[in-house]
């Protein structure tokens, strides 16, 4: 059974079809790449597996749970976890603390304890301090972990991103767009980043990209969407040599 | 000496508005909402003090406790009922439903208690220190201490817990903090219930100086306070703590020294002047947007 399994997963806004008959499966352990020109519904299709937008037609199960209309609150306790287009790290926290507001669902500790400092509280932020270094180290974030996030260079507010929503303790790991801005060093490096997180984490992600040389490189299997619709599906080689996906990408 | 005992006054007063002005700038900080209705949680402290006192014959301690438990819960099912429903309605919805629930509660306690003000026995009372020919309040001092633990307190837990660290996160972007597993409704329940217990506590500090409460004794203060919050930087807590410290200062110096008519309009004059020179606040951060 795959680890992610979308059926017929569809959103209309008003009399607008954005996504339409979205089907996917994705093993566990998979790097899968979601690719199509803009507006073909990619991030639509990210803000359904994340409940900020409800599906209007069809489900998605992840380990055999069905998460279609829970909260996205729910979602993310269930081990969906995501990056964003434009980075939306918490700017005037530290480096370490947004990786903490990530770590929040692992602490039992409620608020009397915090507030009268018992026992638990100390042995929760020593299990957190650690959690939050062995994240930080993975990204080379441990030296600035007292920086304000917003102060940091563009390149490594991308790796907190990812930082932060491995903190979450996911399963699946949704990454939107993680090389938009960077320049083909910085490509270069993620792309190593995105492998080793897969080994290190035995994690299974599902990413959108523009970046064909990075969707190539390291997906497995890429679904290309097109106004919505699925154009095609396989293994990258294949598909970006079909001819349809040519032309939806550099027209007739 | 004069000149001392006045600036001892100025910080317990002071001290009292700094301790409402923290409950509007934290919701500001998280709901990006004016809760109008804050400065009337304090009327509504003072009379639970007063019933638990006179009427149940609490002890002090127990009546101050009960004050604050029922303040914050208060507090949190206002949020509720009120203003969660229209978590993403316009501002100005929000604002008028805020201005609405403060004639709800001022109204309801005219009902229940009448439009006389009640005397009210302090619940905490200390003798007056005498230092050379100088003669200080007890309460004073007491006021001042109690508001530097409570802000001291308040300050670490935003900082050092994860409950205040999810504050801190839902209060920058309430989205994203879902998304990471924050409990946004929680959070912002927890919030209201903390600002509300403080206002409970500014309540019980304002009953042991000015001994009596109306249904209107929540209103003025409030205001003081929303200007206290809004003259430290609204949203920020250091800057609540400033402002309302600040605020009291100039008042009671401008009672005693110019004139106790025109103490108000200078205080609300010196909050046009920072506004102009500063439109943030003292410690507002100025917000540039990227282009």
């Amino acid at each position: 059974m795959a680890l992610l399994e979308v059926k017929n997963l569809g959103i209309s806004f008003g009399g607008l079809r954005a996504v339409d008959g979205f089907n996917v499966n994705i093993e566990k352990g998979a790097l899968y790449g979601l690719i199509g020109p803009n507006g073909a519904g990619k991030t639509t299709v990210f803000n359904m597996l994340t409940g900020v937008y409800q599906p209007t037609v069809g489900s998605f199960s992840l380990d055999g749970e069905n998460l279609t209309g829970k909260s996205t609150l729910e979602i993310a306790h269930k081990g969906i976890a995501r990056t964003f287009q434009n980075i939306r790290l918490f700017g005037k926290m530290t480096v370490q603390d947004n990786v903490k507001v990530g770590l929040h669902n692992h602490v039992k500790y409620g608020l009397a304890s915090g507030i009268f400092r018992l026992p638990g509280y100390f042995r929760d932020e020593k299990y957190l301090d650690e959690r939050a270094k062995e994240l930080l180290d993975v990204f080379g974030l441990y030296g600035e972990r007292d920086y304000l996030a917003s102060n940091l260079p563009y390149g490594k507010q991308r790796k907190l991103e990812i930082a932060r929503a491995l903190a979450t303790g996911p399963k699946l790991l949704l990454l939107d767009e993680p090389a938009a801005g960077m320049n083909p060093n910085e490509t270069g490096e993620l792309m190593e980043t995105i492998h080793f997180v897969r080994d290190t984490f035995d994690m299974t992600i599902l990413l959108i990209e523009h970046d064909m040389k990075l969707v190539s490189g390291i997906c497995e299997e890429i679904t290309v969407l097109n106004f919505g619709q699925m154009l095609a599906q396989g293994k990258p080689s294949e598909v970006l040599n079909d001819p349809k996906v040519i032309v939806a990408y550099l027209g007739e | 000496m004069e000149f001392l005992a006045q600036i001892i006054n100025g910080l317990s007063l002071g001290s009292i508005y700094a301790l409402i002005a923290l409950g509007y700038t934290m919701v500001y900080g998280i709901c990006k909402m004016l809760n109008f209705a804050h400065g009337d949680i304090i009327m509504v402290g003072a009379y639970t003090l007063s019933v638990a006192m006179s009427t149940l014959h609490f002890p002090p301690f127990l009546s101050i406790l009960t004050s604050m438990v029922v303040c914050a819960m208060l507090g949190v099912i206002i949020e509720r009922v009120a203003y969660k429903p229209l978590r993403n309605a316009s501002p100005l919805a929000v604002l008028i439903t805020a201005i609405g629930v403060s004639y709800f509660l001022e109204s309801s306690a005219l009902l229940i208690f009448g439009s006389t003000q009640r005397n009210v026995q302090s619940a905490i009372s200390f003798p007056s220190v005498q230092l050379g020919e100088l003669n200080i309040s007890g309460n004073a001092i007491m006021t001042l201490i109690v508001t530097i633990i409570l802000m001291i307190g308040l300050n670490w837990f935003i900082n050092n817990t994860m409950t205040g660290k999810a504050m801190l996160a839902v209060s920058e972007d309430k989205g994203a903090a879902q998304l990471m597993g924050v409990n946004v409704n929680f959070t912002i329940a927890i919030t209201f219930l903390i600002g509300s217990a403080l206002a409970a506590v500014a309540g019980v500090l304002f009953i042991s100086s000015y001994h009596f409460v109306g249904p209107y004794t929540g209103a003025m203060p409030g205001i003081k306070a929303f200007v206290a919050a809004v003259l430290g930087g609204i949203g920020s807590v250091p800057g609540a703590m400033l402002g309302g410290i600040l605020l009291g200062l100039i008042e009671s110096l401008a009672k005693a020294y110019i004139s106790t008519q025109l103490a108000d309009a200078i205080v609300f004059g010196v909050l046009i002047v920072v506004l102009l020179v500063k439109p943030t606040g003292l410690l507002g951060k100025k917000i540039t947007e990227k282009v």
